[in-house]
């Protein structure tokens, strides 16, 4: 499948979803906070992300091709494991965001 | 190195007085600069750990999800969070490694010995994967 290249910085992203990406991941994607990408759903448009920067894939996907469980993938403000998972619908209005979960605390 | 205004520094650290005996939470906004991290403001969060609250934190990736919107509108990036340690050290522990994915962030830990802050350090969060990930202590510029 013949990708597009993405718009120029500033250009609204018509016909493509944005991606926020996450302070620690843009090393990964290009030092870029927001990535458009193409795909009706979010794994398509996750699909399009690790295509146009495949150094994202380890930290997003496990060896077997899972999401990681720290990885929060969110449309708009609803997180996917509470719509459709990775079926969730997406449109060029809406924007996808990719959250690592923080935790810890002092329990071993 | 993390550089943090005097205000900011004693906002995080009064967040978790007044949270004891329970851990607070928040996001720490500002800049990556020279290597380090410079703070321009800090968001307290909920912590959603209400099962273990005195000495567990979770924060919800929705607020996170709006914090960096609002800090994105003021030109500001999430640069790292901040917790307390109720009567225990400001020392990360295996779960703040384990939980900690925010690679080239700080992680800032103050202990709050029977309700009065105590310490503050920062460890960054070193590494480039979940394997060999490490939080190194950094110098906290406060002022």
């Amino acid at each position: 499948m013949k990708l597009n290249p993405p718009p120029p910085r500033g250009h609204h992203f018509v016909g493509m979803t944005k991606i926020h990406i996450p302070s620690p991941l843009r090393q990964y994607a290009g030092q870029q906070a927001d990535v458009a990408v193409q795909g009706t759903t979010v794994g398509d448009v996750l699909s399009d992300l690790v295509a146009r920067h495949p150094d994202l894939r380890r930290h997003l996907y496990t060896e077997e091709g899972k999401l990681r469980a720290f990885v929060n993938i969110y449309v708009n403000d609803e997180d996917i494991r509470y719509l459709k998972r990775e079926a969730t619908a997406v449109t060029d209005s809406d924007t996808i965001s990719i959250v690592p979960s923080v935790a810890g605390g002092a329990l071993r | 190195m993390l550089k943090i205004g005097q205000s900011q520094y004693d906002a995080l650290r009064r967040h978790g007085e007044e949270t004891y005996p329970y851990e607070c939470c928040g996001v720490l906004l500002g800049r990556f600069e020279d290597g380090g991290r410079v703070v321009t403001s800090t968001a307290r969060c909920g912590n959603t750990r209400d099962d273990s609250p005195q000495n567990r934190y979770h924060i919800d990736p929705q607020e996170v999800i709006r914090i960096q919107r609002e800090g994105r509108e003021r030109q500001e990036d999430i640069i790292g969070f901040y917790h307390s340690h109720p009567d225990h050290p400001a020392r990360w522990s295996p779960t703040d490694l384990a939980e900690a994915h925010w690679f080239g962030c700080s992680y800032v830990i103050t202990s709050v010995e029977k309700g009065k802050a105590a310490d503050t350090n920062s460890f960054e969060l070193t590494g480039s994967d979940e394997q060999d990930k490490q939080l190194v202590g950094e110098k906290v510029e406060v002022g």
